[in-house]
């Protein structure tokens, strides 16, 4: 289980970007964070990914405190960051070094045709459109086999096609192995597509706010009325996040305070 | 021009224009040829139709008889081996010493502002004025001159590869550190392959001010080399001579370069940038 205790996170320049997030995130869990820009989103997932620290608080994987990047961690960014030097192929597998040749060219090989690329394995990132470099840029993610992948905007740059297709083969890759996922989102739709739990943030300093849960059965269907709904509610969660007036919400407010006083 | 570039670099695509493309493929050669190949037909037509004796501007043929001269004498090789020699080394000692330094200041932040204010300062020294000093220092013979060029070849790649490393996009160094890289992978797998264009770029700019500043060298009391024949040619007022050492200079000028963009393209076929310099070429 990943367990987020108080994170909190103050930039050199003294920004307060993160203030006490506390969260439980079971395993096989999709947790869709959603919020306005500059509340604490990016800095919230590298602290979980150990690329920065967080400045109090701690974030634990199965009891062990991640401080420093983790095997059981990916990430994938908004930008594919694919390595251009590399074919397709030996980008997906940059990840198992460890491996022997041929174990590793076969997961390689398996990945790219389970991400729709197996015609694309000698090209060269520059020769993908953006679609297909954020599919590979996935594949490269998921073939150490994860426990836990983060996703900060990963669709944000993609046209609403594309997008969607890319949701719904997350979801279809997610089955094969059930991985947490903690996906970072600024599209309302694509939080109630694929989350299990919607954590709404607001900012100054980034906080959570409210969490929905969204108990809706697989697949969803876009066009539902239930879908609607709960649409809906995280809209209006949104809304009152970045309305000053509305006070931090109780449950929120209660939890943080009561640990920490 | 954009377009055209994959296609001259992958056969195996489909080429729907592969008869444009080859044209065009010798034709632009062609054409970068037809403003000195024109001069020179002209200035041999000029020459030969007596508008000019051809004294100081020896006409082509003068030129190419010159050279057919000392080639058969032996001399021309003597020269272009002395000159190679002499480039080599310099620029050899120059790379190495550019490379490691550029490398230490680009890495460490403690070691560039140690070394990088006194490097610069030094950069800002016309690097001839070094001459007198080398000289007394190192004698009138091989070491001074190699240690000249070396100079000249040190400054670009020493900031070549110092403004690589530092150029490195810091979001590819993140993919490293997701994937738990160790020092030496990290250097390996993502610093080296991240720089080597701009390095390769470091080396040609750097072996460009060798051949600029072998002749320097050269000038100062050199008993051969192509510089020597420079001087030797202004002293005994034989023009055609002086025109058939530049003309060397260019053609080993440009095939070092040419054999430094050989080597190393098969390190850079992932590059957007290189295929479209390909086809301009
Ligand atoms: N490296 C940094 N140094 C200093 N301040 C930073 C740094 N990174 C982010 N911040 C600040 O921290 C706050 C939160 O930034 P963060 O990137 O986490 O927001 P976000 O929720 O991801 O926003 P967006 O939705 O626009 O991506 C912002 O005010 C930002 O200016
Ligand atoms: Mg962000």
């Amino acid at each position: 289980m990943l367990a987020l205790d108080r994170v909190g996170k103050t930039y050199p320049n003294r920004v307060h970007a993160l203030s006490r997030f506390s969260a439980e995130i079971r395993p096989g869990e999709i947790v869709a964070i959603i919020g306005g820009s500059g509340c604490g989103k990016s800095t919230l997932l590298r602290a979980i990914a150990g690329l920065d620290r967080a400045t109090s608080g701690t974030v634990t994987l199965d009891g062990a405190t991640i401080t420093a990047p983790h095997a059981k961690i990916g990430i994938i960014f908004q930008e594919p960051r694919l390595l251009p030097w590399l074919s397709v192929a030996d980008n997906i597998g940059f990840g198992l070094s460890d491996l022997p040749a041929d174990a590793r060219r076969e997961k390689v090989t398996r990945a790219l045709a389970r991400v729709g690329l197996a015609d694309k394995a000698n090209a060269w990132p520059r020769e993908l459109s953006g679609g297909q470099a954020q599919r590979v840029a996935i594949a490269r993610a998921l073939v150490p086999q994860p426990e836990v992948l983060l996703l900060d905007e990963p669709f944000s740059a993609l046209d609403a096609f594309t997008r969607r297709d890319l949701q719904d083969h997350l979801l279809d890759l997610w089955a094969d192995t059930r991985p947490t996922l903690i996906l970072v989102t600024h599209d309302v739709d694509e939080a109630v597509v694929l989350a299990d739990r919607v954590l709404v943030m607001r900012p100054r300093p980034g906080r959570l706010f409210e969490e929905i849960a969204i108990n809706l059965a697989r697949p969803r269907d876009r066009n539902s009325l239930h879908f609607d709904n709960f649409k809906r509610r995280v809209l209006t969660a949104l809304d009152r996040s970045l309305d000053r007036n509305v006070p931090d919400s109780e449950a929120a407010a209660n939890a943080g305070e009561a640990m920490w006083w | 021009m954009t377009i055209e570039a994959p296609v001259l670099e992958r056969p195996d695509a489909a080429v729907p224009s592969a008869a444009s493309a080859r044209l065009s493929r010798f034709a632009r050669p062609a054409l970068g040829l037809l403003l000195p190949v024109g001069l020179a037909l002209g200035w041999e037509l000029a020459v030969w139709l007596g508008y000019s004796n051809g004294r100081l501007v020896p006409p082509p043929t003068k030129v190419f008889a010159t050279i057919v001269e000392l080639a058969k004498s032996g001399e021309l090789s003597r020269h272009i081996i002395t000159t190679l020699s002499r480039v080599a080394a310099g620029f050899g000692l120059g790379v190495v010493a550019g490379t490691l330094l550029g490398a230490v200041s680009g890495y460490w932040g403690v070691a560039r502002r140690l070394l990088d204010p006194t490097v610069q300062a030094l950069r800002a020294i016309p690097s001839i004025a070094w001459v007198p000093l080398f000289i007394l220092w190192l004698g009138i013979f091989e070491t001074s001159k190699v240690a000249l060029i070396a100079v000249g070849v040190f400054f670009p790649v020493y900031l070549g590869v110092m403004g690589a490393i530092h150029s490195v996009d810091r979001k590819i160094v993140e993919v490293g550190r997701i994937f738990r890289l160790s020092g030496p992978a990290m250097i390996r797998r993502i610093l080296l392959p991240a720089m080597l264009p701009a390095y390769v770029v470091a080396l040609r700019v750097g072996l460009g001010l060798g051949w600029m500043f072998v002749v320097a060298a050269e000038f100062m009391g050199a008993s051969e080399g192509l510089g020597y024949l420079l001087i030797d040619g202004q002293q005994l007022g034989k023009p055609a001579q002086i025109v058939a050492a530049i003309v060397i200079f260019a053609i080993l000028g440009k095939t070092t370069d040419w054999l430094i963009e050989l080597a190393t393209a098969p390190l850079l076929r992932w590059q957007d940038a290189f295929g479209r310099e390909r086809g301009a070429a």
